[in-house]
C-alpha cells in the first residue's frame, strides 16, 4: 500500500487516539475555550491550585506516550521531573541579573533530562535490558538521586551561588520571566503558561502517535522482533521515545520549580515516583486525552483529601489503583469511553428502526 | 571456489561456510547456499535440520560461529536484521507475527517504511492485496483475520519492504488444502515478478507445487540439491525424509 500524504488535520484526527470526529473536536474547542475563560471568573486561589493540577500533564502524557504507546513502564519520570526542577534552579539563580536567563534556565533543564534519559537509554535499550526491569532500573535511579540530593545540606553543596539544600532543598528559585512579565505561581500569566503547555503538549503528541513514526512505535510495542525484521532500528526509537517522555516530565519540573519556587529531594522519593503511573493506568494508558482527564482530576482528588485527611490520600490512590488493574485494566476512562462507542451504533440502529 | 560477484548479475545470495551451535549442538554445520536472481528454491528436511537457524542466519536474528553472507556481492554477516531489510531482505516468521490489535491498513503503514521508495507505486504489494482478497479489509482488527488471511497479511508486510530476497518460514501451516494450493499460485506469480523466494515447508503438495529447485538439508549440512523429480527419486531423501525405508 502506498503511503497515503495526508494533511496535518487528518493525522490529528488519526485512529490511534480515543476522540474523533466533528463532536470531540467541537467539545475540545469548547473545553479549551472554557479554561480560556476561567480566569475572568476563578479567584487567583483557584487558578494557582488549578495550575499546578495542570502542570503536572506532560509529565502524564510522556508516560502515556512511553507506556501506552511504546509499551515501556518506567517508575523514573520523577527522577526526570527533579533533575528539571534543581537544573533550572542552578541556573536561573546563578543567571539572576541576565535578560532572559529563567528562559535559559529552562531550556537547559529540559536538556538535561533529555541527555540524562538518553545516556539511561543508550545502555538500558541497546543493552537489551528485558521490559520489566526497565521500570525497576529506573525506579532505582530516581530512589538514588533522592538519596544523593537528601545529603547536600551545607555551604559546600554549591553550584555558584545557588546552595543545594539538602533535605530541606532548593529555596528561592526564581519563577519563568520573559521580558517583564514574571510567570510566578499565583499570576494568571503562569495559568496560561500552564494550559498552553498542556494543550499544546497533547496536540502535539496527538499528532506524532498518528503519524508515520507514532504507528511504528505502536508497532514496537506490539511485536519487537517483527518491527526489527520491517527495517526499522527498534533500539534507537525507543531511546527517542524515552528521551521525549523525561524531556516532558522535564517540562513539567520547570513549570513546577517556577510555580513554588521551591524543589526538595522527596519530589524523588516512592511516591512521586508511582504518582505518574497511577495516573496514566486510571486514565488508561493507551488514550492521551484519558491521561490528561486523569491527571488533573487526581491531581485534584489528592489535594482534597490531603487538606482533609493527611496521609489517606495516599492510601485512596494506592486502592485506586488496585481497583483499576482488577476491574479495568485498559483504564477507567478508556473502559467508559469504549464502552459508550460501542453503544452509539446500536443506538443509531434503533433511530432507524423507530423510523416510519 | 571463486566467490560469486554482483558483476555477474545472476547471484542474489551466496551463504559461505556457515555455522552456528547452540550449546553443544551444531545446528547449522559448515554450509554453503547459493540463490540466483529470481529463484524459487524449497528448503526441507526433518526437524531440526536447522532450516530455522538457517533462515535466522540469513535474516540476522542469529550471528553464525563461521562463515560469511553475501547478498547482492555485498559482505551483510555483521549487519543488524532490520540494516538487511533495508537491503533488500525480508523474512515472514515461522508463526504468524502481525499486529494483532492494529488495523490492516495500520499494519501496511508501518510495514510501508520511510526506508522503502514510498513516493513510487508498490507494484507487487498492490497486485499481492488485490489477488489475496485483503485490499477489501483495510480496516478490520488485523487479530480478527482468518489463519490464512493473517499468514497472506505478514507476507505483504514483508512485501511493502521492498524485497529482493523474501524468505519465507512455513507460510502454509495450517491453511487447507484450499488456501495451500492458492497460497502456492501466489508464491508462483510473486517469483515471475523478478522476485528470489526461498521457502520452508513441510507440506509437500506445496512443495511439489512450487519448486523449481529444492534443497535438502539434514544435520545442518546441506544433504543434497535438485529438481523435485531428483530430489523424490532419491532413496537417502526417502528414507531421511519422506520416511520410506
Amino acid at each position: 500500500m502506498e503511503r497515503e500524504d495526508k494533511r496535518w488535520w487528518q493525522v490529528l484526527n488519526g485512529p490511534q487516539e480515543l476522540g474523533r470526529g466533528r463532536v470531540f473536536w467541537c467539545l475540545f474547542t469548547f473545553a479549551a475555550l472554557g479554561l480560556l475563560a476561567y480566569p475572568f471568573v476563578g479567584s487567583v486561589f483557584a487558578l494557582s491550585n488549578f495550575a499546578n493540577f495542570c502542570l503536572y500533564v506532560p509529565m502524564g502524557l510522556g508516560l502515556a506516550l512511553l507506556w501506552g504507546y511504546s509499551g515501556v513502564l518506567s517508575f523514573g519520570q520523577s527522577a526526570f521531573f527533579a533533575i528539571a526542577g534543581y537544573v533550572y534552579g542552578i541556573i536561573s539563580g546563578n543567571l539572576l541579573d541576565m535578560p532572559g536567563g529563567t528562559l535559559l534556565a529552562a531550556a537547559g533543564a529540559i536538556a538535561a533530562s533529555a541527555a540524562i534519559a538518553a545516556a539511561f537509554g543508550y545502555f538500558v535499550f541497546y543493552g537489551q535490558v528485558s521490559g520489566w526491569i526497565i521500570p525497576l532500573l529506573l525506579l532505582v535511579l530516581s530512589l538514588i538521586l533522592e538519596t544523593f540530593m537528601a545529603q547536600t545540606a551545607g555551604y559546600q553543596w554549591r553550584v555558584g551561588s545557588v546552595l543545594l539544600g539538602g533535605y530541606n532543598g532548593m529555596t528561592n528559585i526564581p519563577s519563568l520571566q520573559i521580558g517583564s512579565s514574571i510567570f510566578g505561581g499565583a499570576s494568571i500569566g503562569f495559568y496560561y503558561l500552564v494550559v498552553s503547555a498542556m494543550l499544546i503538549t497533547y496536540l502535539g503528541l496527538r499528532l506524532l502517535v498518528n503519524s508515520h513514526y507514532g504507528h511504528v512505535v505502536t508497532g514496537i510495542r506490539d511485536d519487537v522482533e517483527r518491527t526489527r525484521m520491517l527495517g526499522y532500528n527498534v533500539n534507537l526509537m525507543q531511546i527517542q521515545v524515552f528521551v521525549v517522555a523525561a524531556a516532558l516530565a522535564g517540562l513539567s519540573g520547570v513549570l513546577y520549580v517556577s510555580w513554588g519556587n521551591y524543589i526538595n529531594p522527596s519530589s524523588m522519593g516512592l511516591l512521586p515516583a508511582t504518582l505518574p503511573v497511577i495516573w496514566t493506568a486510571v486514565g488508561g494508558r493507551s488514550s492521551l486525552l484519558a491521561v490528561l482527564l486523569s491527571t488533573v482530576t487526581l491531581r485534584w482528588l489528592a489535594d482534597s483529601l490531603a487538606v482533609k485527611g493527611g496521609e489517606y490520600a495516599f492510601l485512596i490512590m494506592g486502592i485506586l489503583l488496585l481497583v483499576t488493574m482488577l476491574f479495568f485494566p485498559a483504564g477507567i476512562v478508556v473502559t467508559l469511553a469504549r464502552h459508550w462507542l460501542q453503544r452509539k451504533p446500536e443506538r443509531r440502529d434503533l433511530k432507524k428502526n423507530r423510523a416510519p | 571456489m571463486p566467490t560469486p560477484s554482483e558483476s555477474d548479475g545472476v547471484v542474489v545470495l551466496h551463504a559461505e561456510n556457515l555455522t552456528k551451535s547452540f550449546g553443544g549442538i551444531r545446528a547449522v554445520d559448515h554450509l554453503n547456499l547459493t540463490l540466483a536472481r529470481s529463484e524459487l528454491r524449497c528448503l526441507i528436511g526433518p526437524n531440526g535440520a536447522g532450516k530455522s537457524t538457517l533462515f535466522g542466519l540469513l535474516s540476522g536474528l542469529h550471528r553464525p560461529d563461521t562463515g560469511r553472507i553475501l547478498f547482492k556481492g555485498e559482505d551483510i554477516t555483521n549487519l543488524q536484521p532490520f540494516q538487511r531489510v533495508r537491503k533488500g531482505l525480508c523474512q515472514k516468521f515461522q508463526t504468524t507475527r502481525i499486529y494483532r490489535s492494529l488495523t490492516v491498513a495500520q499494519n501496511l503503514l508501518i510495514a510501508g517504511g520511510t526506508h522503502t521508495s514510498n513516493r513510487k507505486k508498490n507494484e507487487k504489494l498492490s497486485w499481492a492485496l488485490s489477488t489475496l482478497g485483503l485490499d477489501s479489509e483495510h480496516e478490520v482488527s488485523a487479530g480478527k483475520l482468518s489463519h490464512s488471511h493473517q499468514q497472506w497479511l505478514e507476507i505483504c508486510l514483508a512485501l511493502a519492504t521492498e524485497p529482493d530476497l523474501l524468505l519465507l518460514d512455513e507460510p502454509t501451516a495450517g491453511m487447507t488444502p484450499e488456501e495451500t494450493a492458492l497460497t502456492a499460485q501466489f508464491v508462483v506469480n510473486l517469483n515471475r515478478q523478478a522476485l528470489t523466494v526461498l521457502v520452508v515447508e513441510h507440506d509437500m503438495a506445496f512443495v511439489r507445487y512450487i519448486a523449481q529447485s529444492v534443497t535438502v538439508l539434514h544435520y545442518g549440512r546441506i544433504f543434497t540439491e535438485g529438481s523435485l523429480d531428483e530430489i523424490e527419486s532419491n532413496q537417502e531423501v526417502r528414507r531421511i525424509y519422506l520416511g520410506e525405508s
